[in-house]
């Protein structure tokens, strides 16, 4: 039993990662479905550097850059250019998905692996990142909730032309939320790659959507969206013991737990209210 | 969603040459980065592939795939709505064609076979495109979300099912009757076949659909204007749910090139790929089905293309350029919205 609650926090460190960063995004009133390309982004930028410099924590550093990259790229289409923010992020996704092969290929004339990198395995207490995600689950609400960068990307969010009124710029907070979040969201790319020590081609298999339906249910909640993909965690490490004791359902519908989940958890969720200027671009 | 309806030809054509030569700088850029000369390569990809006849049917088979998959996103754009489940319902297409296909006895006329094929292709796709229009409308689920997770499901369903009852320790199902095979169009011994027909048919038939009818009126209307479409008495969510169900369905059809006009049986991994890109067809298309069929032939020339450049750089150069094509598409017609609002009002 705690054995699988051990397992459950490491594999919930990039989901909860990507949900923190796309609750500050979304809650500042931008659309983050390009979570998935920062994840790809990041587990690919920590296991090249992790590899080149023979550190994690580099490795980390890296992955974090990456995904403020990406959320640069993609602010600057949705916020600066106005362009469809849904469409954005999926194009974005897909240019992750090519980019990092891409990549592979150019750097390691490789298909699918890249070279080993630092890996921290099943390691809990030494790996920064499962503290980074414990920290971040706890400051990132107060922060949102109390402090003045909080105040404005809620009010980016929700009251778009109350914060014009008193002379600050919703493109700014939103744009400062987006970094926030892209910085979470790659280092929860690098935790992909440096628990393994290997990025390989499409590592984050839909991560990205399912941390993003994690925010909604919570309902813009960032802590509460981090506590929900400690429940899907925690039931795709069951499956996986169930796996090896030996369960009834065949391995191949097993392992589609997490994604029925997911449809379950936007059919519950449906309702919730999302922030009121949310997609609008206003 | 940035489907174009009232605006000018002209215009359309300015934002796709603006967005395809942005790609064009930024493939360039990832050429230059292998290593070669971008010259070089664009030029060889060209004459590689209009120099050869094998080369060429292999555009135009993948091309096929990619105008029903590309028409597939442009209605639900059309609708407002956002399909990107077409690999979970090109899956659920192929795997209902090739069994029904395998199901019907031997000396089966190709007249009855091959539009039952095509059929049950349709109805596997729609039954999953209206699903996430059922969830869409009636529990608020982001349709989006809910594709990639369908795709995910579909794809688990799928290889248990082939695993469970038509593979046996291969990765191959039982072949289809002869009568539902579509012949090859004998283009150098290229996988290209006459199930292009189908796919001009059925542009046709959308571009008809879209422009002539009622119908067409409504499910645009619900694109551009909901509020307004609900006031003036249109059932929205019915709309949108009989929309995304069609969206399926036209994305299960390629179906009838990759299983009755090639394969000639369920294969795991067979077209993998064509739905996600049939959202750089449908955007660079416009959403215009005359634009759809033209875009699918050029995204079939640079997926394609990949083969005949790939000893002078990584094939992935192509495939990063398909999602810089959407960025590229999106960023630009955002653009020039704004620049024609803001010259408005300065008139």
């Amino acid at each position: 039993m705690i054995s699988l609650l051990l397992l459950a926090i490491v594999a919930a460190v990039p989901l909860a990662l990507a949900a923190l960063g796309g609750a500050c995004t979304e809650r500042s009133g931008m659309i983050d479905l390009a979570l998935e390309a920062k994840l790809l982004f990041g587990a690919f930028a920590a296991a090249a550097v992790g590899h080149a410099t023979d550190s994690a924590v580099a490795g980390i550093v890296a992955g974090m850059a990456a995904g403020v990259l990406v959320s640069a790229v993609q602010a600057g289409c949705a916020l600066r250019l106005g362009a469809d923010q849904v469409i954005v992020g999926v194009a974005l996704n897909l240019v992750a998905l090519g980019g990092t092969r891409f990549l592979l290929q150019l750097l390691y004339h490789e298909g699918t692996n890249s070279p080993p990198a630092p890996a921290y395995g099943d390691a809990i207490v030494a790996n920064p990142l499962v503290w980074l995600a414990l920290i971040a689950a706890i400051v990132v609400p107060f922060a949102v909730d109390r402090t003045r960068w909080g105040l404005r990307l809620r009010a980016a969010g929700d009251r778009p032309d109350a914060l014009a009124a008193v002379g600050v710029s919703a493109t700014r907070a939103r744009l400062a939320a987006a970094l926030v979040g892209g910085a979470l969201a790659g280092a929860g790319g690098a935790q992909l790659s440096l628990e393994v020590g290997v990025f390989s081609a499409d590592i984050s298999g839909g991560r990205g959507y399912i941390a993003l339906a994690m925010v909604i249910l919570s309902g813009w909640r960032p802590g509460w969206a981090a506590l929900a993909c400690l429940g899907v965690a925690l039931a795709e490490a069951a499956e996986l013991q169930l796996q090896i004791v030996g369960s009834a359902i065949p391995s191949e519908l097993a392992s589609l737990a997490p994604y029925i989940i997911t449809v379950l958890v936007l059919v519950i969720a449906g309702g919730r209210k999302p922030p009121r200027a949310l997609g609008t671009g206003q | 969603m940035t489907a174009p309806t009232t605006a000018s030809l002209r215009r359309q054509l300015e934002v796709v040459a603006i967005a395809l030569l942005v790609s064009l700088a930024i493939g360039s850029l990832l050429v230059l980065a292998a290593g070669r000369a971008p010259g070089e390569v664009w030029l060889a990809m060209l004459t590689r592939t209009f120099g050869d006849r094998y080369a060429l049917g292999q555009v135009l088979y993948k091309a096929t795939g990619l105008a029903f998959t590309g028409l597939a996103v442009a209605i639900a754009l059309d609708a407002g709505l956002f399909n990107i489940g077409g690999e979970g319902q090109l899956a659920a297409g192929m795997l209902a064609c090739a069994v029904v296909g395998a199901a019907l006895p031997d000396g089966t006329p190709a007249i009855v076979a091959i539009p039952l094929c095509t059929v049950a292709a349709a109805l596997a796709g729609a039954a999953i495109g209206a699903l996430i229009g059922a969830l869409r409308v009636w529990r608020g689920a982001h349709e989006v979300i809910t594709s990639i997770m369908l795709n995910e499901i579909v794809a688990g369903v799928v290889l248990y099912l082939g695993n469970r009852y038509l593979f046996h320790d291969t990765t191959r199902g039982p072949p289809i009757t002869d009568g539902a095979e579509i012949p090859h169009l004998g283009l150098a011994g290229s996988d290209a076949n006459w199930s292009v027909l189908l796919a001009v048919a059925v542009a046709g038939a959308v571009w008809w659909l879209r422009a002539r009818t009622t119908w067409g009126r409504a499910w645009r209307v619900v694109g551009d204007a909901p509020a307004a479409a609900r006031a003036s008495g249109v059932a929205v969510g019915r709309v949108q749910i009989l929309v995304l169900a069609a969206s399926g369905a036209l994305a299960a059809l390629p179906a009838t090139s990759y299983v009755l006009g090639h394969e000639h049986a369920f294969e795991t991994g067979l077209g993998a790929g064509s739905g996600f890109l049939g959202i750089s067809v449908a955007l660079l298309g416009r959403s215009h089905p005359l634009g759809v069929v033209a875009a699918a032939f050029l995204l079939g020339l640079l997926s394609t293309s990949g083969l005949v450049i790939g000893n002078l750089v990584p094939k992935e150069v192509t495939e990063v350029m398909q999602g810089v094509v959407v960025l590229a598409v999106a960023a630009t017609s955002a653009w020039a919205r704004r620049r024609d609002a803001q010259q408005g009002r300065a008139t």
